[in-house]
């Protein structure tokens, strides 16, 4: 899975490593603003009343 | 998590150099197992911290702003009449539990909890309250008003959703816990803290664990969840009307700056 993306990614190493910081980047961004807030309102509610 | 990855590649390209390399279920399935765990990891990250200041922020903005919306109402009846006289307020006004679900009524702002920890309290305790970026404090519907006789109620987040009672383990005897309404100010002392499980419901009964007992005393219960990160247990803090001025005689004084800058 990771290996192929590597090989898909073009240029020398270095290279490679700032796409794959920026591809990181710009998924912890989706995940942050869209995936996670969608994902609190499934979850079990955390409980901090008395009943 | 991505960081990690160019690590295998080197290794792997030296081993498969010209050749292409068979893909293994077995190390795909590896690769989606720790994918799914930094997932969870960083879905922990966001919730517990993240959008926990995030939410945080809102919800002091909007009880600065409801604050300073009734301070601007008491400046202007204010100018109608002369100033109130000092100290000798009387008895406590006691708003009418006359509050729909999600309406704020209150403002609680407790200075051990730290710059910032003022929330508005809504009616009721559900989700929509605790969960919400405006409110995120809950008057229990059942129990009294601040000010009255008996027990006023509340309960927030402890951590996660802008934790309103973050620092409630803080607290030490004495402690003011300040609680604005369109009325006035109540200052509550905190006098003691107590660990319950969750179906202890006594302890928001006018006399706390006693629900057969007449009140006699104004006591405020602050209620979140114990220990820290967890919903196993609940911390209770108990807390006793010191003193009652009506809105009109701005805030008390050891807050009145702090009251001030949150109208900026």
């Amino acid at each position: 899975m990771y290996a192929a993306l590597w090989r898909v990614l073009p240029g020398p190493v270095w290279v490679r490593i700032i796409l794959l910081l920026l591809i990181a980047a710009a998924v912890v961004f989706a995940l942050f603003t869209w995936v996670f807030p969608w994902v609190d309102g499934i979850v079990n509610p955390i409980e901090v009343t008395v009943e | 998590m991505s960081d990690e990855q160019p690590e295998p590649s080197p290794a792997r390209g030296a081993a498969t150099s010209g050749g292409r390399r068979p893909v293994s279920v077995v190390g795909v399935l590896g690769e989606v197992l720790l994918t799914a765990g930094a997932l969870i990891l960083l879905f922990l990250g966001w919730q517990l911290w993240w959008n926990d200041a995030i939410m945080a922020g809102q919800q002091s903005t909007a009880a600065s702003g409801l604050s300073a919306e009734w301070l601007e109402e008491a400046r202007a009846a204010r100018a109608d009449d002369a100033p109130p006289a000092a100290e000798d307020y009387g008895d406590p006004v006691v708003a009418a539990a006359s509050f729909d679900n999600g309406d704020p009524f209150a403002i609680m702002y407790v200075p051990r909890f730290g710059e910032d920890s003022q929330r508005r309290i809504a009616e009721g305790v559900g989700l929509d309250v605790l969960n919400s970026t405006e409110l995120g404090v809950g008057h229990y519907p059942d129990t009294q008003m601040p000010g009255e006789v008996g027990n006023f109620a509340i309960a927030s987040h402890r951590s996660a959703y802008g934790g309103g009672m973050h620092e409630i383990e803080q607290l030490r005897l004495g402690d003011a816990i300040y609680i604005q309404t369109r009325d006035g100010w109540y200052t509550y002392r905190f006098r003691d803290l107590e660990y319950v499980t969750p179906e202890t419901v006594e302890v928001l009964a006018p006399v706390p664990h006693h629900p057969d007992l007449e009140p006699s005393d104004r006591i405020i219960t602050l209620t979140s969840c114990n220990p820290l990160y967890s919903t196993a247990e609940r911390i209770i803090a108990y807390g006793v009307l010191e003193s009652w001025q009506p809105s009109t005689a701005g805030a008390p004084a050891e807050i009145a700056d702090i009251v001030e800058s949150w109208e900026s």
